[in-house]
């Protein structure tokens, strides 16, 4: 089972991830945490842009400390580091940049790999830094899934590939396979 | 050389307590994941392999628990951030404050000071700041000592120029600063009108009353019941009727007291406390 997705994604990411948001069954039963490089201080309607066509769903910026819940999805905000408690609330952090970034993909994958262990899938997208690598391999280590655009599909490889450098029990997937996925997430067994 | 990779439960509990015992500093109740991440953090940077030497070296060493706190802590911080933050306090909040003979604001956590000198320059531009008092709190007297001299780096003056023209500023920001080699350097009477000085949220209490007290991305740094804890110390220190504002995603909606206090504005965060 997982209890939570989460979305790593820099340049070239968008149309990867509104493929996976449009690809969600109606019912999902864990939490989607999305991690995107944005420009700080600056106005902000990703939250809009990311969901245009699917009513049904909202994406909500989630507060400090606010509990993480099913069938919700999240964006990290802008100019804050976005983390999870074990206690399964979200922590922000407005702490140095990681890798260039803040929100870091790193600092997020990290700290769900310790909340939840085994029950957490990330996948890690186009970019064009190496955020996201470390995070993901730790996902890894602790017995979570994760899951990495395959280069050739990306628009910016770098990111991808500095994961797959990283760990080699790495699942490399193309948007199409990473769409059907998403579809069958929690499904198999029940 | 091994490079610590996770810090258990009971490790963090026991370097807490290390730190509580000998040196008063209490990080109990802050928020696990992100002390945990600055704790290893200080590790890899300061070379420790393991939290047995990093409570060795936190018992026996207060030059390097000196060190050690600069890192933890986080001290990031610039002018005018969030600038509709500001925009906001310039449009709705300042009014308000000048009805009162002495004008006392308090920035809980202030850090390097720059949100104190964005209020400076802020009660300036309305004729307030010769009879506004700033108090800039923080645990960490590196920070105050900076804090005091008014001194940022040359570099972060272009962003904050950004921010303070977002923020509805229309004066030359240049002005405001003497540029000095790589660094700026703030306005005398600015720096004048802040009193630095050191507070620990967690273990100290009321000092003052305020009509307006800023306390923006510290408190989530701490857990939920420190933050209780904090904002009842807010609370105590304001007089009816005057404002507490919180960062962008902090929020009182989850708190004890939030019955005591109507919002201001929900996107900046800005709350006035009822009677």
């Amino acid at each position: 089972m997982t209890e939570v997705l989460a979305i790593g994604g820099s340049a070239g990411s968008l149309p990867v991830i509104t493929g996976i948001l449009d690809a969600l069954p109606t019912g999902f039963n864990y939490a989607v945490i999305i991690v995107l490089h944005r420009l700080k201080n600056v106005f902000s309607e990703m939250d809009k842009v990311l969901v245009n066509y699917r009513t049904d769903l909202k994406i909500k910026e989630p507060e400090d400390k606010e509990p993480v819940r099913k069938h919700h999805i999240y964006l990290a905000p802008q100019n804050y580091h976005l983390l999870v408690e074990e206690e399964k609330t979200f922590s922000l952090d407005y702490s140095e940049l990681v890798n260039h970034s803040r929100p870091s993909i790193d600092v997020t994958f990290d700290s769900l790999a310790q909340a939840y262990g085994p029950l957490v899938t990330c996948i890690l997208l186009s970019g064009a830094n190496r955020d996201g690598a470390a995070g993901l391999s730790k996902v890894i280590d602790r017995g979570g899934i994760g899951i990495v655009q395959d280069p050739e599909t990306a628009e910016y490889t770098s990111m991808p590939l500095a994961a797959i450098q990283l760990n080699k029990k790495i699942t490399i997937q193309t948007p199409e396979e990473i769409v059907n996925y998403i579809r069958t997430v929690n499904m198999r067994k029940k | 050389m091994a490079e610590p990779k996770n810090i258990s439960a009971g490790e963090l509990q026991e370097i807490l307590h290390v730190i509580r015992v000998n040196y008063g500093y209490d990080f109990c109740n802050y928020s696990h994941a992100s002390i945990k991440r600055r704790i290893l953090h200080c590790m890899n940077k300061g070379n420790i392999g393991s939290t047995y030497d990093l409570k060795y070296h936190l018992t026996n060493d207060p030059l390097f628990f000196a060190w050690f706190l600069q890192s933890v802590t986080v001290n990031v911080t610039e002018m005018f951030r969030d600038p509709l933050f500001f925009k906001e306090l310039r449009t709705n909040v300042l009014d308000k404050l000048a009805a009162y003979p002495l004008i006392k604001i308090w920035h809980a956590g202030c850090s390097t000071g720059e949100e104190a000198y964005s209020m400076a320059i802020l009660l300036f531009e309305h004729g307030l700041l010769d009879r506004a008092k700033i108090y800039a709190t923080d645990l960490n007297p590196a920070n105050l000592e900076k804090a005091r001299k008014g001194i940022m780096p040359l570099v972060n003056m272009k962003e904050h120029t950004q921010n303070y023209i977002q923020s509805g500023g229309r004066n030359d920001f240049s002005a405001y600063y003497t540029a000095r080699y790589e660094n700026a350097i703030m306005r005398k009477d600015f720096r004048e009108s802040i009193v630095f000085s050191q507070h620990n949220l967690v273990t100290d209490q009321v000092f003052n009353e305020f009509q307006l007290i800023c306390c923006r991305n510290v408190l989530i740094y701490f857990n939920k019941e420190l933050q209780n804890q904090v904002l009842n110390l807010f609370y105590n220190s304001m007089a009816p009727l005057t404002y507490l504002a919180l960062g962008t995603k902090e929020s009182l909606l989850a708190s004890e007291i939030r019955s005591k206090f109507i919002t201001v504005s929900a996107t900046n965060k800005i709350f006035r406390r009822k009677d």
